[in-house]
């Protein structure tokens, strides 16, 4: 385990020291981003809406039975902003995404592709994961940004259409408002950032160390996505934690 | 055959008393051989025996527990001799990118280094497809080609880097006997062309007597003899001997 974490943290500072070449691989990255956008934006929009669907339905019923309606709107909007939107996607990305990397890198490996890039002098870091996780740091918080208006709505729709609610979604918007500060969004945006950090790295790291033929490369894509989640939610409660103060 | 005379692009190897260990399994035992420059070097020997971890030590991506590897005299443990000297190795199964297409492949070194604008490596990569019989072959991707071109797509990838020094891991295996002549004809076309050093290493004994200058055998980790074909095919070594004329005889089988 030590050791996992000494190469991860290894990987980690040799991709932040090639943060520069990163408009020499700008193609690269803008290929992962797209597979990133396009793979995950419907499964976004569908997971937010009812994501926020499921809190107003939650939280209105009780609020209002206490004559806190005012309070639906700003309720639903921080818990997204803050903490369901950033955490629900990096896990949505982590599966989807974190996955897919472990995979393409481990048959990589395996197949002694990284192994040929060696041999040409090309740095497997600077070639495969840099874009990788640029990809990532740039497209998870997009994705997370999109996340919260889509709850937003699925949150104020739900709340208009339940009679024990019956909130208008005008209302539920101006309670938004109220409730919400940019700095919310701010903290969850920055949140989806680091995880998508912790993705990018520890499903790169799975696949760059594959061993075996496709029983490792399986191995390696569940690993990759087990770790991500634990990580991101350990994680979660520590940037949490420094973001209150 | 005999070395080529105008030998002056390629590289000397010397690989001295190497030894690895993986885990309790010792896969090199004190192998030692020179190679020298121009010269086509065959390494046989059967599955197992330590071939290919040897390759990838000489190209630098494995480390020996003891031993050292000399280019030109000098240590490749040394930085930036590794560098300095343009080392290829065409893998047994190619290792093309997958994702990328045969003129990406063949023009990675170049694009990645930035060493030619893309016309002139577009210009490359054509020429070296032609060299190893594949014209017309750039915009197919690896998935598309058999495994005898996905090895002349691999030899194309080594050419663009002008090596002085090329390794093959087993370029015949998994090949019918057709494509394995047109792979056989390609090593020995390229050393007589370019004067490059060729270190082969197969099991494929035809492959070795008709392209080796020397040819040395391999056995669990120890190279049991080294000299021109016709000594090693007329060594007495009892391994070599069984290795060298083993046949599948029915009449045995029960």
């Amino acid at each position: 385990m030590f050791q996992n974490i000494g190469e991860m943290v290894l990987l980690f500072w040799r991709t932040l020291r090639a943060l520069p070449l990163t408009w020499r691989q700008r193609q690269k990255v803008a290929d992962q981003l797209f597979e990133i956008g396009n793979a995950s934006l419907l499964m976004v929009c569908v997971l937010s809406f009812f994501i926020g669907g499921v809190l107003a339905l939650q939280t209105g019923p009780v609020l209002v039975e206490r004559g806190l309606h005012q309070y639906v709107g700003g309720l639903v909007g921080v818990a997204l902003a803050r903490e369901l939107a950033p955490v629900m996607m990096a896990i949505l990305i982590a599966g989807r995404c974190g996955s897919a990397m472990a995979a393409e890198l481990g048959s990589m490996r395996v197949y002694q592709e990284i192994d040929a890039l060696r041999t040409m002098n090309i740095n497997p870091v600077h070639f495969l994961v840099l874009p990788r996780l640029v990809a990532i740091a740039l497209g998870l918080p997009m994705l997370v940004v999109f996340s919260i208006l889509v709850g937003w709505l699925g949150g104020a729709l739900v709340a208009s259409i339940t009679n024990q609610i019956d909130i208008s979604v005008q209302a539920f918007f101006a309670d938004l408002r109220n409730g919400v500060e940019l700095k919310d969004v701010v903290n969850g945006v920055f949140k989806s950032f680091c995880f998508a950090w912790i993705i990018g790295i520890v499903s790169c790291h799975q696949g760059l160390t594959t061993i075996g033929g496709p029983r490792g490369i399986g191995r390696s894509v569940t690993k990759a996505v087990v770790n991500s989640i634990v990580l991101i939610i350990l994680f979660d409660f520590f940037l949490t934690r420094l973001l209150l103060d | 055959m005999n070395a080529p005379a105008n030998s002056t692009r390629g590289v000397s190897l010397q690989v001295r008393n190497l030894w690895k260990r993986y885990g309790r399994q010792e896969v090199l035992r004190g192998v030692e051989f020179e190679v020298q420059a121009g010269e086509v070097f065959v390494l046989m020997g059967p599955s197992g025996s330590g071939k290919s971890v040897l390759l990838k030590h000489i190209i630098g991506l494995e480390t020996p527990d003891a031993g050292d590897i000399f280019i030109n005299g000098e240590s490749i443990s040394t930085p930036g001799v590794l560098e300095r000297h343009r080392l290829a190795m065409v893998f047994q199964s190619g290792a093309l990118l997958n994702s990328l297409t045969v003129a990406e492949n063949v023009g990675l070194y170049l694009s990645e280094h930035r060493l030619k604008p893309p016309e002139e490596i577009a210009r490359v990569v054509s020429e070296k497809l032609a060299v190893v019989g594949l014209e017309g072959a750039e915009d197919k991707m690896p998935s598309e080609l058999s495994g005898g071109m996905k090895k002349r797509v691999a030899i194309a990838r080594a050419l663009v880097m002008e090596p002085q020094l090329i390794l093959y891991d087993e370029p015949t295996s998994e090949l019918d006997p057709l494509s394995a002549i047109v792979i056989a004809e390609e090593i020995v076309k390229l050393n007589r062309r370019m004067g490059v050093t060729s270190l082969v290493v197969t099991h494929d004994r035809d492959l070795a007597f008709d392209v080796a200058h020397r040819v040395a055998v391999i056995h669990e980790g120890r190279l049991l003899a080294q000299g021109a074909p016709e000594d090693i095919r007329q060594s007495a070594h009892p391994v070599i001997r069984r290795f060298l004329h083993a046949e599948f005889n029915p009449q045995t089988v029960t």
